[in-house]
């Protein structure tokens, strides 16, 4: 049964996270759920249902996007927390950080047509059975923006077909008729991908933003069913 | 002691700062440069007594957090004192 008791949530705020505050407006003022900020320095995460790594630039992205960032005090204790089976949701910045911890595989890198990009984009619904994706309909089309500099999946053959076999995309670049064409990969990601989630199902990382489309005054919140799904899993265990 | 590490792409990962850099020179007339691949040049001063420890501690430092193996290779130079 789903509680209507809120869940309760942390943002990690690295120096140079910038999707830190839209990411708390989401959890805490639309969808009223109860959300701290974890400054890096901290690495007390008890009591926390689920943990979002937002977007940004941390440490300035120096060295390589989210290298600096996996040794902060606040990722000390995340294999726990993962192993303890709350739920982890890495965005943007927040799947560098979790690619270059090996918490997802594989890596980010800089987008193939050399430039930094920042527009709407489609993206089609794989799986519509994981924590992070109930509330969506398989093969739905999302509209949610993107903006990287390094958002271009890789991933060595031999392990991507064992991630394909494995079902671990969960959302791929496509059209908006949802059709996974070259055309519709903005960033030159294989085959399509934006977003992976782990074996044991309770991380996620992502390229787009759902935390900038989930207030109706912005258009359509197609990120909303994200934070429900999480919520709604949260709460049925 | 100083160490130079030189952090590489792998040469299956594209190199979009490559390519970019490799069509401006052909736009300047360097018609005979076939291609460019741009990496990372790190150089770090060691305080240590022994050397063959500071190199497996350099080797591990290049392995966690200079380079990442999935798609970058790194060597290490060692300058001298």
């Amino acid at each position: 049964m789903t509680s209507n008791k809120p869940t309760d949530w942390g943002v990690v705020v690295f120096p140079g996270s910038n999707n830190d505050h839209d990411a708390l407006d989401v959890i805490g003022r639309i969808k009223n759920q109860n959300v701290s900020e974890i400054w890096h320095q901290d690495e007390n995460l008890s009591g926390l249902q689920a943990l979002l790594l937002p977007g940004g630039f941390s440490f300035g992205d120096y060295l390589r996007g989210g290298a600096i960032a996996r040794f902060s005090p606040a990722m000390k204790n995340l294999p726990d927390f993962i192993h303890d089976h709350h739920l982890v949701i890495g965005i943007c910045n927040g799947f560098q950080v979790l690619t270059e911890m090996g918490i997802l595989p594989g890596s980010l890198m800089r987008n193939a047509d050399l430039r930094f990009i920042h527009e709407e984009i489609y993206i089609r619904v794989e799986r519509a059975d994981t924590a992070f994706t109930n509330c969506y309909q398989q093969g739905q089309v999302l509209k949610i923006p993107i903006a990287h500099n390094e958002g271009n999946y890789y991933i060595p053959p031999d392990e991507l077909k064992v991630l394909e076999d494995r079902h671990q995309v969960v959302f791929r670049y496509c059209d908006r008729d949802g059709n996974i064409t070259d055309r519709s990969n903005p960033n030159g990601s294989v085959n399509n991908i934006a977003g992976i989630i782990n074996q044991q199902g309770n991380v996620m990382g992502m390229m787009p933003h759902p935390e900038r489309r989930c207030d109706p005054l912005l258009g359509n919140p197609d990120g909303d069913g994200l934070f429900q799904s999480m919520i709604d899993h949260i709460s049925r265990d | 002691m100083k160490a130079r590490i030189s952090v590489r792409l792998k040469p299956v990962i594209l190199d979009p700062q490559g390519k970019a850099v490799l069509r401006a020179a052909r736009q300047m007339g360097f018609h005979e440069i076939k291609s460019v691949r741009i990496g990372k040049l790190i150089e770090l001063e060691i305080e240590t007594e022994d050397k063959e420890a500071a190199q497996q501690r350099i080797e591990e430092l290049s392995h966690r957090l200079l380079s990442n193996p999935l798609m970058e290779t790194y060597d290490v130079d060692w300058t001298g004192d």
